[in-house]
């Protein structure tokens, strides 16, 4: 398993978060000592320079007694000790100018600042100087002022060593910081990346056999590789049973598709064998009643004769109905292939191949315009024949017949029909109408095997339609029947408008 | 009319049905001479002179009606077997049979034969077809052979 420790985001977003805390935790610190520091440092510059005040208070007494300006100025020179000192002046308690000591020999006198009364003392800091000036007192009684300034350079010089100690104390830090990072991300960012790649590797490859590595540490990247893992596993293992009960179906399938070919071909030798077993005794029956009849026939009377008919009835019926048994069977069995059929041209072949039935009839037609539908030309043929010869069947007695043939809008669905004005049936046994030998009428007034529904029934299931009738005695049937499920509706639409 | 040659070969195996044929083919008073074989092998060796018919003179009959289904050889074996050897290939052969297979038609017209009728259940029917098959065949079709 392969993995990368890049500068990915998680691990540098680690690192600079570990810098940005310990840089701001440093300047915090060094800026509070600093701080206190420096605040320190004034309260001792003004106690020193006070005291220096009071020295030279001291020293110079007599010399402001005996108003001796020379003597306090010499005394005030030894101030040059001091490079901060600016000035020194020693002030008359009427606060005049006395002595001084001028930094640079730049005299520059000034007034005398006032002291808060009550106070022997006050400093100011300002324009980047100190300036402290005490009251002097010799036996009870003021005797001068004293005034010193002096220049802030110490506290510079120390801000400015401060800043150099901070800069190399942070940037000291920050390496070790920055050190201990890359040994600190490996904890976390390391089984991160690892568990990224792998979900990567799982996603691409759609290989489930992967699982991510354990962390060592107890911590929420365990639980995180262990919940992963757990979860691969259970994607393994629906994945496998998906597998197994796909082959299984397969295999059932297959097994399915099996029988019914072995049913199919069983039905196949049976009907071949009825259609060539069951007509050679049937025409052999029909054969010699005839003969019988014929060569005979002067010797039998009318009864003999009659029933001799009858056995020969018999076995015509019989034959019919084997052709027809076999004829929806082996519709049954045929596969359906669906071509975009103009029905029209079909129907007038079917009225051609009629002509024969309806030699000597009198029979008005209303053939309507019919769609171009998918669907199987032969199959469709079939129905036509058998609801026209129904049709032409029924209205034999009837002086002037009326069939129509046509389509109707049947909510959205494209319905056709066949209508005649004939015998009709009882509306109370349509549901018996297309059972396979169910007839409706008696033999003797209508012949028919009554298999002929059941046969369009067939075919029109087959293609996912519906079909049914109504009727009333003596008053003609109608037969509606779709020959597509609703879904295809809007395809033969489609077909309808491209084939006008 | 009467030749001493052989007008028909008649193959079939079922006795009643035979009877039915032979009725029909006399009442159309067009043929005497008919020759029957029961089966398949019968009619083989009448044809090309062998087994129990050896000693016969080799003779074209005019028309050859053939049952499909029969015991030994099978109608469309007898067929084969005709189309196959040169002195027999032209004679007309036609298959008259009770099935209305699309396996048993195709499979006739895939061997040469000349025409394929299946016997009508209705006796009325069945006379009128043989005596349109006699008719057509006997009279009417021209044969390759002179007679």
């Amino acid at each position: 398993m392969r993995f990368r420790i890049q500068n990915h985001s998680i691990a540098a977003e680690l690192t600079w978060m570990n810098l940005l805390v310990s840089a701001s935790a440093l300047l915090l610190a060094c800026a509070a000592f600093a701080a206190y520091d420096l605040i320190m440092l004034r309260e001792s510059m003004v106690r020193v320079l006070s005291i220096q005040a009071q020295i030279i208070g001291a020293n110079s007494v007599s010399a402001m007694l005996f108003n001796d300006p020379h003597s306090a100025e010499s005394s005030l020179a030894a101030l040059k000790a001091g490079p901060n000192i600016i000035k020194a002046e020693i002030y008359t308690p009427d606060g005049l100018p006395f002595a001084g000591y001028f930094r640079g020999h730049r005299r520059k006198t000034g007034p005398l600042p006032k002291i808060p009364a009550g106070q022997t003392e006050a400093h100011w800091f300002k324009n980047k100087e100190l300036i402290v000036v005490r009251r002097i007192n010799f036996q009870g009684k003021p005797a001068e002022t004293v005034l010193m300034e002096s220049d802030l350079r110490q506290i510079n010089n120390r801000l400015k060593r401060y800043a150099a100690v901070v800069f190399f104390i942070v940037v000291a830090c920050l390496a070790a910081v920055f050190l201990m990072s890359s040994f600190m991300r490996r904890s976390i960012a390391e089984p991160l990346l690892r568990l990224a790649d792998t979900a990567s590797i799982v996603s691409r490859d759609k290989d489930y056999s992967v699982r991510a590595s354990q962390v060592d540490r107890y911590n929420e990247l365990a639980i995180l590789v262990k919940s992963f893992n757990e979860m691969l596993d259970q994607i393994q293992e629906r994945d496998a049973a998906l597998k197994s009960a796909h082959a299984e179906l397969e295999l059932r399938v297959q097994e399915r598709t099996r029988q019914l070919a072995g049913a199919n071909k069983e039905l196949e030798a049976f009907s071949y064998s009825v259609s060539h077993d069951l007509r050679a005794p049937l025409r052999q029956i029909d054969g010699f009643s005839n003969i019988l009849v014929n060569d005979y026939g002067r010797h039998l009377d009318a009864e003999a004769l009659r029933y001799l008919n009858l056995i020969r009835n018999g076995a015509r019926k019989m034959g019919q109905l084997v052709d027809d048994l076999l004829n929806m069977g082996r519709i049954g069995r045929q596969e359906l292939t669906r071509r975009p059929t103009d029905l029209n041209p079909l129907l007038q072949s079917v009225l051609q191949d009629m002509q024969p039935e309806l030699e000597g009839r009198q029979i008005e037609w209303r053939i309507g315009a019919l769609p171009t539908l998918e669907c199987d030309p032969g199959l469709v043929r079939v129905v036509f024949v058998n609801l026209l010869s129904n049709a032409v069947k029924y209205t034999r007695r009837k002086e002037s017949a009326l069939i129509e043939v046509g389509q109707a809008a049947h909510g959205g669905e494209v319905v056709l029909f066949v209508r005649d004005n004939g015998a009709g049936f009882d509306q109370k046994y349509a549901h018996k109408l297309f059972g396979v030998f169910q007839r409706l009428h008696r033999a003797d007034d209508f012949e028919g095997t009554g298999v002929g529904l059941a046969t369009v029934q067939r075919i029109i299931h087959k293609h996912g339609g519906r079909i049914w009738a109504e009727a009333r005695v003596n008053e003609g049937a109608a037969f509606f029947f779709t020959l597509e499920t609703v879904r295809h509706g809007a395809q033969s639409r489609a077909l309808d408008e491209a084939a006008v | 009319m009467a030749h001493s040659e052989v007008e028909i070969v008649l193959v079939e195996d079922n006795s009643a049905d035979l009877e039915l044929t032979l009725y029909a083919l006399r009442q159309s008073h067009l043929v005497n001479n008919i020759h029957i074989a029961r089966d398949g092998a019968e009619a083989l060796d009448f044809l090309f002179c062998q087994g129990q018919y050896a000693e016969r003179a080799f003779l074209l009959p005019r028309l050859i009606l053939l049952d499909l289904k029969l015991p030994k050889v099978d109608g469309l074996e007898v067929l084969q077997a005709i189309r196959n050897d040169e002195r027999t290939k032209l004679i007309p052969v036609v298959v008259l049979t009770s099935s209305k297979e699309q396996k048993d038609i195709v499979g006739s017209y895939q061997l040469h034969v000349n025409s394929y009728i299946q016997k009508p259940v209705d006796f009325d029917q069945f006379r009128q077809t043989i005596q349109q098959l006699g008719l057509y065949w006997l009279v009417v079709n021209q044969t390759p052979f002179s007679s």
